[in-house]
């Protein structure tokens, strides 16, 4: 074993001078969380496409998927983004750990502190503290399954998730979890950096500005997963197909797939459906 | 209404917090006295009505009756503030009065915030480094720009009421954290021309998760100072600097 070990163990590892960690840490946390937060507006700007049709969805999956890139769908590159989104969502958990109350002592304290306080600050990071608790499991369950199974991501994929399998109650959770955890861990961030220099008052009326504003466009996105889903509840596992793209993007597609069907080439037989 | 309605003192009620924590068979309870409103009352003359005509046991700090000296701070309605300078009627009809969280209770409303200051004083060694030790007072002393002692005069106005420690979070939950009085400071010396430590010494005292970095600006250090220092400003500053250090 090594001596610095043995150091760390008599309690003199910050002895003569102080570890920097802590500094990287704290910046790393920030760093993570605003990523995240960046994501998930992303994020949900593409699902949100649902709202202008199943078209415009099934498009934005496609292009993610390189479909109309690569000559195919590779739903493997969504598993590659979704791999790195969960590595940063596991590091910022890790870090934000350091921050939460870890006993009941300290829950208890923190609590009748912010109800005795009625600071809204204070009372903001408590909810933070319970939504980011709630999206331990939450995310973790939702990256999960976009990990290994990214083809299962669709107009009618998606929809069938959310009414046929019954998990609009779990979306809807996540939805208020996350937008609530990151528009108020935005907030938190230009308070804590001092960046950008503007009014409290102003960033604070933006931070719930941008809350309210994905929290409309989240809740309208889940009722229309939830209208489609219900509708195609009879062809529960079909999935969407496009009979035509705009122009420009039936270019972008592999050849032949949007060609008139006479010109299109034979759909492939599975093995196993075919006549002996 | 006749005049003299119309005049009425208005009747506040103030439910004061009562323990002694030197009497192991006494139990923290709320205890309601009331009193007339007055012209011009504050809380700290409240409470020596209360004293003097009420309960001559009733533990409370005061000195300057001013808001310099720092020693009336409690927590009014669950907010740190001077008791000296809340007009009682600011307040509404009942009110709780209750000793600031986080330091040594002395008796009632009474808490020994200057223990505590000591002891972060002594930690972040909150004065002047590098001052020479044989002052030669025939020597013109060394120059301060008026905006180098306008920025370190804005920070000292500090009176250690330790309101910003009542009112923080993260102090409440955590015990060694050294709260916006001591980063405070750390950036009144910072600013001082006179003190030689550069961020790397400052870092050795609040470069870590009991100093700034423990910081999670929840803010209402900022909210409650009497002083109305600017400390949200000063803790990102100072965060940014020691961030630099890392």
């Amino acid at each position: 074993m090594s001596e610095s070990v043995f150091i760390a163990q008599a309690g003199l590892a910050e002895c003569p001078r102080k570890r920097r960690l802590p500094a990287r840490l704290d910046l790393l946390q920030s760093g993570s969380g605003l990523i995240l937060a960046l994501f998930m507006w992303g994020h949900m700007f593409f699902v949100a496409s649902i709202l202008l049709g199943e078209t415009a969805m099934w498009s934005i999956t496609r292009m993610f998927e390189g479909y109309f890139f690569l000559g195919g769908s590779q739903p493997r590159l969504v598993s590659g983004v979704v791999a790195g989104v969960l590595l940063v969502f596991v590091l910022h958990a890790l870090l934000a750990l350091r921050k939460f109350p870890i006993s009941f002592r300290q829950l208890q304290t923190m609590r009748a502190h912010v109800k005795a306080m009625r600071h809204e600050d204070s009372t903001l990071w408590i909810w933070q503290v319970y939504t980011g608790f709630a999206l331990f499991f939450l995310a973790s369950a939702h990256l999960y399954q976009m990990l290994v199974w990214p083809q299962n991501i669709g107009p009618y994929a998606s929809a069938d998730r959310m009414w046929s399998d019954g998990l609009w109650p779990f979306y809807l959770l996540m939805l208020l979890a996350v937008e609530l955890h990151g528009g108020i861990g935005l907030y938190r961030l230009t308070m804590k950096w001092g960046w950008p220099n503007a009014s409290r008052e102003l960033l604070k009326k933006l931070k719930w500005a941008l809350t309210a504003f994905f929290l409309i466009l989240g809740l309208a996105t889940l009722g229309a997963y939830m209208k489609i889903g219900f509708e195609h509840r009879a062809h529960y596992g079909e999935r969407y197909q496009p009979e035509h793209l705009p122009t420009w993007l039936e270019h972008l597609a592999p050849q032949g797939d949007f060609a008139p069907p006479s010109e299109r080439a034979p759909t492939p037989i599975h093995p196993l459906e075919r006549q002996p | 209404m006749s005049a003299e309605q119309h005049n009425a003192p208005r009747k506040v009620t103030l439910n004061i917090l009562r323990y002694n924590p030197q009497d192991e068979n006494d139990i923290p309870r709320l205890q309601a006295c009331d009193i007339e409103e007055a012209d011009g009352m504050t809380l700290f003359i409240a409470l020596n009505e209360i004293r003097e005509h009420q309960d001559p046991t009733l533990q409370f700090d005061f000195v300057c009756r001013a808001g310099i000296c720092g020693s009336c701070a409690m927590m009014v309605n669950g907010s740190p503030r001077l008791a000296c300078r809340t007009l009682v009627k600011e307040l509404p009809q009942v009110s709780t009065l209750t000793p600031l969280p986080f330091f040594e209770l002395i008796g009632d409303l009474s808490v020994n915030t200057g223990k505590w200051m000591r002891g972060m004083s002594e930690r972040l060694e909150t004065w002047l480094h590098g001052v020479e030790e044989n002052v030669d007072l025939r020597k013109i002393e060394a120059r301060m720009t008026p905006e180098e002692a306008d920025a370190v005069y804005e920070m000292d106005r500090c009176v250690e009421c330790g309101c910003c420690v009542a009112a923080c979070g993260t102090a409440q939950m955590r015990p060694d954290f050294v709260g916006a009085v001591g980063m405070g400071k750390i950036a009144r010396f910072r600013l001082d021309p006179r003190d030689t430590r550069n961020d790397d010494d400052y870092f050795e005292v609040i470069g870590d998760d009991t100093g700034v970095f423990g910081c999670m600006s929840l803010l209402a250090c900022h909210d409650v100072c009497p002083k109305s220092l600017p400390l949200k400003t000063q803790i990102a500053f100072l965060r940014r600097k020691m961030a630099l250090i890392g």
